[in-house]
């Protein structure tokens, strides 16, 4: 809608699986879909297994930094989750979500056992092709 | 005050950062060009973000407007 030619990719390696990390990489995500970038997700590890079907909306809990005073906190929030916000920033920008072959093959895991928002399966070259020469980020 | 005729009200007030934004993004898409969008927001971050959605999606940053609590911006839809 208004992509112009010079907007470089922002590419997201999305290793940690806890629902802090993944809402501040979708919040990432859905900023930079709203400003016309391609946006990238590459989902291994910890984030892949919370892609899974059936385990987006389930508790992944919190990453070892927050604190036992902030997590309640954390869990209180307004904010809307992350598997919406992802779907908001598919909605408004160009999105591309694609499961790490290496983490698919670790868990033993193949499509039919991911959520549909997973556009599929890549490896790693792929991914940093798409990256391109826009900035890649590891969360 | 504005004396602008707004079309649309989007009362955003409580939600947190990006949803005023992504509402506002929504009821554009949907809109006619020309027409006049106010977006009610609490949210800190729409103070920036709602600026740069409107300049960089090339619409029209009417007016901001802080009342108690929260801020009113008034959009046109520009193409």
């Amino acid at each position: 809608m208004m992509a112009d030619e010079q907007d470089k990719p922002l590419s997201l390696v999305m290793f940690s699986g806890t629902d802090d990390k993944l809402t501040a990489a979708a919040v990432l995500a859905v900023g930079a879909a709203a400003m016309g970038r391609p946006v990238n997700l590459f989902l291994q590890y910890y984030a892949l297994d919370a892609f899974r079907a059936g385990m987006v909306n389930a508790d992944h809990a919190l990453s070892p930094e927050a604190t036992t005073a902030q997590a309640p906190v954390i869990r209180a929030h307004k904010g809307q989750h992350w598997s919406e916000l992802l779907r908001q920033a598919k909605d408004v920008g160009e999105v591309n979500i694609q499961a790490c072959a290496l983490s698919m093959d670790m868990f033993g895991i193949g499509r039919e056992d991911l959520d549909p928002i997973v556009d599929g399966i890549e490896g790693v070259a792929a991914f940093i092709a798409s990256a391109s020469d826009g900035q890649v980020v590891f969360i | 005050m504005t004396t602008l005729q707004i079309d649309k009200t989007i009362d955003a007030r409580g939600m947190a950062c990006p949803g005023p934004l992504m509402n506002l993004i929504g009821a554009i898409r949907q809109g006619q060009v020309g027409q006049v969008f106010e977006v009610l927001s609490s949210d800190e971050g729409s103070k920036t973000d709602i600026p740069a959605w409107v300049a960089k999606a090339k619409h029209e940053l009417v007016e901001v407007n802080q009342d108690s609590g929260y801020a009113h911006f008034i959009v046109r839809k520009a193409r």
